[in-house]
């Protein structure tokens, strides 16, 4: 307990973050969120100076740290760009905050899901019920009554049909609309660390907007930005700005038109290295590649067997394909097997036939539920049941893995035992587009049979350019060390906060190493009032709710990246031990973690017997720890098995 | 074992289970329910009872769907078996013979895209293969915007358009398409290729009827089949034809309730290179109540005095068309596609259209690129005017004066599709597969004298079948691409080459016997 972080000096990059926090009209605000933060944090979220030993943050690759700028004071020219780089990657505040993410070789458990008081459920289903009546009732008297031209899309009109069936989008005018300005809020700049969002109010209900010209630049906790590579700055950008130069804007033409240069080919070798397959191929937006995949692998004859919380890019292309679909329990390898047993023995509908091929696919990192796929398992029962395999590693690839290679790597499997590896390059890359890798002969097939391939363009030059660039920063070929640094940060980060959250009392979804960590809100109020709490402490978050997640669990996501720092995760712990408190959001019964820390000279692993001894057994404490707690703890707490 | 133990047992179980159910709430009720029921009518009880029993043998039951109704009951030792001896098929099929060809034909160049690219081979090659019409690849200007939006908004937006990934640019983008075009709204989508396939399926659903030309791209047929709508098919470019589809359409469902009906066409159609007649379009849409879908991918930025499309180039009016399609990936050398339309249907798209909602947002360079390239063709249209001259001028070198292909593009249309004529395919019996040999050695004989073009992709429409198919053949073609960023000169030189490949491997004795 005696954690001697907890006597920690004000941090100058702190101070300085805080006072640049955005436009000047907001930083008497930003002031007094800081000191507000500061008492609730009380000392512990004060940092030792930084000196910054981190060598990721962008442009100090030329080995000019900023040691001794620490002291001397900085001319607003420096300063001034100090704080653009540091707003976009922030500086590491202590060698200790790193952590390999890795799997240890126990079968992968799925994570204990917390359940909230029944009142909450039941309050969370007339929520629904209220809604949905109100909007009945408005609909029927606004139809009769309303604005003509507000409803004249509902209605036949002129002899036409109405675009919208009042059924299909009364979701989206009754239920979304009113908390419409939690999504899409334009933003301006980089989604680094931090991200400036455009101040806009609405005065009728969130029809439209009036955007007031000013920003808010916000801790970004909203992103894909999972390796810290949304940058403007740094050897990325000056690769890609380089390349714009040398190649243009774009190869404006497919693939097998000629759009085929020199750099998408050495783009593909590149990713194919880096994942440890053979061959790939790459597309420019990561939903067509799921997309036209699918038709071009299983045709009419095959089953693809699907996890039932995959993209929804994955579900349009398996339609396409002809195949028969069905769907499986979320990770559930049980259900998988049954699954497959059924389907073996039972052949094709009606005919019996044999099936052609039987194509398993799942998503690494299940992006809004935080929980990876369960890779030792699936390759278990591939080995039995000869299905082939097709991971999805848009939200993965880069962001797990002691390498950043994805669940294979992370899991210690050998990429060779899945058939289809497929990712984006939208998230950990900082680019856009994705990616297909197999072996040579398949995706030498591919090429031919993927439409996108011969309709879709080629991904531009200066995208293909930050591809290259970033997976060169992660294998360490550019500014040795960066890599490895961006990806222990992200894995510290997640654990951290993963950990803080549910010891303040949040209910956490999702596994431990995971970067996306969703809490639950339940009531459908809670998710517009969670957001603009959170907008109030400037921290932009994204909340989901039903029809993206189950009815009940609406939930905030946050997506953790290598551009955070501790003190973020602070800022994030500390607003949400606020807000959690304030809004009653704090549920956790203690069944899934954040129990309180063992006496001194309890390891973990003697726990059980301990509580053995002293009568524990069985006994779950709701954990409330305090913000102060939390922070002091976090550190060492984060970096051992979560508890 | 005492018996009187066992019954004082019972007793207490009794005795506890009557207690709770007093305690439950209602039970008193149900108890007074079926005592007076019980007294005034035994048989009703009992027949409740059975009601009561059977709704819960009912709601216990495995609900079973129809596929199950064969089902083979198997043990377990027998499915361990089947399992054992199941083997599926390859997950791909080896190459074909023409893929393997196509694969190995396969340009690869090095450095930028341009009028004149290099190859892997170190040869410099005249590039008519690219939709590099006016060559804004090489534009500095465009170039030094593109880098600037760099060093303030990095390369890709990390994330949805919903979830923080709609920027500023992007907004500015959609606005400027918007003006440009002169529609209410617009909406950016991160690729071209798929955005019709989403629009589509945003609109129609299950029970929508659309009428749809024959000779529609890929990217359309993905879109209609992803709708589940029913799809009625007209005569390419037949305007006759798709008023009788009309006509049966709007009498099938006289007296039925309203549904969605939407007509489907290109303004300049991949696959044949001609475009099709809008004002008879908007005409009969106006007549039988349908909406236009029109896809403008090959004619935005491309026909018109401004490359506004084909609402320009034949006066109409753009409001009349209900969603216009196109794409920023090709001439404006941006990325990305997007639709243009009355704001609701701009609106709806945002979280209805798959593509758009389940995709990251277009990286900002490129939507900048596009605002700029816009920009330039709206302010100088000459540049539209070189390249029709040019266009003009390979034109020339090639349909009146070849003997053996046939360019079915229409004249402002930058693509030139030459398919082999149709007595040259009659007189020699070729097949499809036949004809794409032909042309390859035409693709080929031409690369040899550098001049870079290719082939029409008909390969995955051909493997349409079908109602799919629509019931039209696609035709192979080779696929010129003029850019403005040639000379007269060069132009005409490159056509003379093109004729001659042609000429050369049609005369060839071997070619004779392909087919
Ligand atoms: C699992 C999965 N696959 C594919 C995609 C689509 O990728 P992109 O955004 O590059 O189109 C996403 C993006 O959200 C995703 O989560």
């Amino acid at each position: 307990m005696n954690n001697p972080e907890k006597e920690r000096r004000p941090s100058r990059s702190g101070n300085r973050i805080t006072n640049f926090f955005s436009s000047p009209k907001n930083r008497e605000q930003s002031l007094a969120m800081h000191q507000q933060q500061q008492s609730a944090l009380g000392s512990s979220t004060l940092n030792l100076p930084t000196i910054s030993l981190s060598t990721a943050s962008g442009i100090d690759h030329d080995g000019s740290d900023s040691t001794q700028t620490l002291f001397s004071p900085l001319t607003a020219v420096e300063a001034e760009e100090t704080r653009k780089r540091h707003a976009q990657f922030g500086p590491l505040n202590d060698p200790s905050h790193l952590y390999v993410s890795m799997h240890h070789g126990e079968p992968l458990e799925a994570p204990v899901v917390d359940e909230p008081p029944y009142y909450i459920l039941i309050t969370t289903y007339i929520s629904y019920l209220l809604l949905i009546l109100l909007g009945h009732i408005r609909d029927f008297f606004g139809k009769r009554f309303g604005d003509k031209k507000k409803y004249q899309s509902l209605k036949p009109y002129n002899g036409f049909a109405p675009l919208n069936d009042d059924f299909d989008s009364f979701y989206t005018r009754r239920l979304k609309m009113r908390l419409d300005d939690c999504f899409a809020r334009p933003t301006t700049g980089v989604p680094g660390r931090y991200i400036s969002i455009m101040d806009r109010k609405s005065d009728d209900f969130n029809q439209t907007y009036q955007y007031t010209g000013t920003t808010t630049e916000t801790l970004n906790m909203s992103s894909y930005n999972y390796l810290g590579f949304a940058q403007s700055e740094g050897p990325c950008a000056d690769a890609v700005e380089e390349c714009v130069t040398r190649y243009g804007l774009s190869f404006t033409s497919p693939r097998s038109d000629s759009g085929t240069s020199d750099l998408v080919i050495e783009v593909e070798r590149e990713i194919a290295n880096f994942v440890g397959k053979p061959d790939a191929m790459v597309f420019s937006q990561g939903f067509v590649t799921n997309a036209s995949s699918f038709p071009a692998l299983v045709s009419k004859g095959c089953l693809i067997l699907s996890d039932e919380l995959n993209h929804a890019s994955i579900r349009i292309g398996a339609r396409q394909s002809g195949a028969v679909i069905s769907a499986y329990r979320h990770n559930d390898m049980n259900h998988l097997e049954k699954k497959l047993r059924e389907a073996i023995s039972q052949g094709q509908p009606r005919t019996h036939r044999p099936w052609k091929k039987i194509l398993v696919v799942v998503e690494g990192l299940y992006s809004m539920e935080g929980t990876m796929c369960d890779l030792p398992g699936l390759i278990a029962l591939k080995d039995k049941y000869k299905f082939y395999l097709f991971v999805d590693e848009a939200h993965s690839i880069g962001a797990l893995g002691p390498r950043g290679r994805g669940v294979c790597d992370y899991f210690g499997v050998d990429p060779a035992r899945i058939d289809i590896l497929m990712g984006t390059l939208t998230k950990s890359f900082g680019a856009n587009g994705g990616y297909v890798a197999a072996e040579k002969h398949i995706i030498d097939k591919l090429r031919m049979t993927n439409t996108a391939n011969h309709y879709g363009e080629t991904p531009a030059p200066s995208v293909l350019m930050q591809i290259l660039s970033s997976l060169k920063l992660i294998t360490g070929e550019l500014c040795p060390g960066q890599g490895d640094e961006r990806l222990q940060r992200i894995a510290f980060n997640s654990r951290y906060l993963r950990l803080g959250l549910k010891r303040l009392g949040f209910i956490v979804y999702g596994h431990d190493d995971s970067p996306i960590v969703p809490i639950v809100l339940y009531n459908p109020g809670k998710m517009p009032a969670f957001s603009h709490e959170m907008l109030k402490r400037k921290i932009a978050v994204v909340v989901v709710g039903y029809p993206a997640t189950p009815l009940i669990s609406s939930r905030a996501r946050f997506c953790v990246s290598a551009a955070h720092n501790k003190d973020d995760m602070d800022r994030l712990l500390a607003a949400c031990d606020e807000v959690g408190d304030k809004m009653q959001l704090k549920f956790a019964s203690g069944i899934a973690g954040g129990a309180d820390p063992l006496p001194e000279g309890v390891t973990p692993e003697m726990e059980k017997e301990w509580r053995k001894a002293n009568g524990l057994e069985g006994v779950v404490k709701p954990p409330r720890w305090s913000i102060e707690d939390v922070v002091a703890h976090g550190v060492q707490d984060a970096k051992v098995r979560l508890r | 074992m005492d018996l009187d133990e066992a019954q004082i047992l019972l007793k207490s179980w009794l005795r506890y289970v009557v207690t709770t159910f007093q305690k439950l709430p209602g039970s008193a009720v149900l108890v007074r329910y079926v005592q007076s029921s019980y007294q005034n009518d035994p048989i009703r009880s009992a027949i409740e009872l059975i009601l009561v029993i059977f709704f819960i043998r009912y709601l216990l039951s495995p609900s079973y769907s129809t596929q199950k109704q064969n089902y083979v009951k198997l043990r377990d030792d027998e499915i361990d078996e089947l399992v054992y001896e199941w083997s599926p098929e390859p997950l791909v099929a080896p190459l074909t013979a023409f893929e393997e060809v196509e694969a190995e034909k396969l340009p690869v160049i090095v450095g930028p895209t341009g009028p004149k690219s290099k190859l892997s081979n170190g040869r410099t090659v005249t590039n008519l293969a690219t939709y590099n019409f006016y060559n804004f690849n090489a534009n500095e200007q465009i170039k030094e915007k593109a880098i600037q939006t760099l060093r303030t908004y990095g390369v890709g937006p990390c994330g949805p358009p919903q979830f923080y990934g709609t920027q500023d640019v992007h907004m500015k983008t959609e606005a400027d398409i918007a003006n440009y075009l002169g529609t209410e709204g617009c909406i950016v989508y991160a690729q071209a290729f798929s955005t019709i396939s989403s629009v589509i399926p945003a609109f129609c659903k299950r029970g929508d009827i659309i009428v749809a030309d024959r000779a529609v791209n890929y990217a359309i047929r993905r879109g209609l089949e992803i709708s589940r709508s029913s799809i009625k098919w007209y005569q390419h470019g037949d305007m006759d034809d798709l008023e009788r589809v009309m006509l049966k359409v709007v009498k099938d469902q006289a007296g039925k309730k309203l549904t969605r009906r939407f007509i489907v066409a290109e303004g300049l159609f991949e696959m044949t290179g001609d475009s099709v007649d809008l004002p008879k379009l908007v005409e009969l849409k106006e007549k039988y109540k349908f909406r236009i879908i029109l896809d403008e991918t090959w004619s935005f930025g491309t026909l018109g005095r401004s490359g506004r499309g084909l609402t320009e180039a034949q006066n109409v009016d753009p409001t009349q068309v209900d969603m216009i399609v196109g794409s920023l990936a090709g001439p404006l050398c941006a990325g990305g596609g997007f639709c243009a339309g009355a704001k609701d249907v701009v609106e709806h798209q945002r979280i209805s259209a798959a593509s758009y909602t389940f995709s990251a947002a277009l990286p900002a360079m490129l939507a900048i690129t596009a605002t700029e390239t816009l920009s330039l063709l709206q302010s100088n249209p000459d540049i539209l005017t070189q390249c029709r001259d040019n266009i003009r001028a390979m034109r020339a070198q090639l349909d009146p004066r070849s003997d053996w292909v046939t360019c079915t593009s229409v004249p402002e249309n930058p693509i030139l599709l030459l398919v082999l004529k149709p007595e040259v395919v009659k007189g020699r019996n070729l097949s499809i597969l036949g004809q794409e040999r032909l042309l390859q050695e035409c693709v080929d004989e031409a690369l040899a004298n550098g001049v870079l073009i290719t082939k029409l992709k008909t390969m995955p429409l051909l493997n349409y079948v079908g109602s799919q198919s629509g019931g039209w053949q696609v035709q192979p073609a080779l696929k010129v691409c003029v850019t403005s960023g040639l000379s007269k000169k060069e132009i005409e030189k490159a056509g003379i080459t093109i004729r001659h490949a042609i000429t050369k491997v049609m005369t060839r004795k071997s070619s004779a016997r392909t087919g």
